[in-house]
């Protein structure tokens, strides 16, 4: 049962921790609620596809069909951040200024919502298939469904608890700011994802490593342990990257950065007064 | 002429890709892996090949290589690893952390 408990809360934890970033990022968006459920419903309901069609998926493109689905997976999310980083650089000041004024949702928000929504739905997708295999595996072992079913529940909660953690610890910064830290939580978010998704390609043998260890700071901060794990989902922490990663996560943090001050800029300086 | 020196240019590629790839196999069967431990060349490029018996899923993950990915029941999968230095990289079963344990040796 605790060994059930601990994967299922490793699993979940990187799917929480990226839908609190999304939740907080989508404050005072009218529909948050409703967009990101969706996309937890979506990503369910694809994982248990996924686990079904786990050996399909494994043998097709000559025995790399998961590295490329992952891979994809991972991309396609990376757009998704990288397009709300930059819609909200241009426009977090206003929504946060309406916030203040109002106190209450801000309407019209719902483009960059359904882009996260999909963010989301990945997120646990990608997580939630490998929890279904796992599961269906101890099943079919004779495991009992009681003790499958309590280590599960107990690591879906573990790792749901650091989730809202997370995003109660953001709700205590100060609306000022608050956009601000986000956008950067989305940009590090985004090319952390890069860094992953160059990682499938190379096992995969469809990029070169580019060194297939530059540094070995798992003596330090191993991705094993909690913290590893924790910042590997929040800033793309590897312990051990090849360079091909480290290649992905610069340029991915580049163009997002590059994106926010060229079409961030031109509505946040102030506007000439009416005569 | 220019297509056909590409066309050599690629096959040669091609032919040098595969004398740098060395091609290993593991077996997976009662969630454990045979051979338990798997010598493999250091500095060459290895294509690793986990075959599972077993008819409930595993998956191959080693912190030291940086790899992980799933072999259903009774499927194999490819992983491409490296090229190493010398070393000595532990592996395991996600699923049967208790029983399926192994270690890639490069030399």
């Amino acid at each position: 049962m605790l060994a059930t408990a601990i994967l299922v809360f490793r699993e979940v934890l990187e799917a929480a921790l990226i839908i609190s970033i999304v939740c907080a990022a989508t404050r005072g968006l009218w529909g948050r609620g409703f967009w990101v459920s969706l996309g937890v419903g979506l990503g369910v309901a694809g994982a248990i596809l996924l686990a079904f069609g786990a050996d399909r998926v494994a043998s097709s493109m000559e025995g790399v069909g998961q590295e490329l689905l992952n891979a994809g997976v991972l991309i396609a999310a990376v757009l998704m951040l990288a397009w709300h980083a930059i819609w909200m650089a241009r426009h977090g000041r206003e929504l946060a200024h309406q916030m203040k004024s109002v106190g209450a949702a801000v309407v019209g928000g719902s483009k960059p919502l359904r882009a996260l929504m999909f963010v989301v739905a990945l997120a646990v997708l990608r997580e939630g298939s490998e929890v279904v295999l796992f599961l269906f595996g101890l099943g079919a072992g004779g495991s009992s469904s009681e003790a499958m079913l309590l280590g599960g529940v107990l690591g879906l909660l573990a790792g749901s608890a650091i989730g809202v953690g997370l995003y109660l610890g953001m709700l205590g910064i100060p609306i000022r700011h608050f956009f601000t830290v986000t956008n950067w939580m989305v940009l590090l978010l985004a090319a952390g994802l890069a860094s992953q998704a160059a990682h499938f390609l190379i096992q995969a043998d469809w990029l070169p490593a580019l060194g297939t260890r530059v540094w070995d700071s798992s003596w330090i901060l191993s991705n094993e342990s909690l913290p590893g794990q924790t910042l590997k989902t929040l800033l793309g922490y590897d312990a051990r990257p090849s360079g091909m990663q480290l290649l992905f996560y610069a340029s991915t943090a580049i163009l997002i950065l590059i994106g926010m001050k060229t079409w961030g800029r031109s509505h946040a300086s102030p506007a000439p007064a009416p005569h | 002429m220019k297509w056909f020196s590409a066309t050599c240019l690629a096959l040669a590629c091609h032919v040098s890709l595969a004398a740098d790839t060395h091609e290993a196999t593991i077996v997976i069967e009662d969630h454990r892996f045979a051979p338990a431990e798997l010598v493999v060349p250091a500095d060459r490029k290895v294509k690793l090949t986990v075959v599972n018996k077993d008819n409930t899923p595993e998956e191959f993950e080693s912190y030291e290589l940086n790899r992980e990915k799933i072999v259903v029941g009774n499927g194999q999968i490819v992983v491409f690893i490296g090229p190493l230095k010398p070393g000595r990289y532990p592996f395991f079963g996600e699923f049967h952390m208790e029983t399926a344990k192994g270690v890639l040796i490069a030399e």
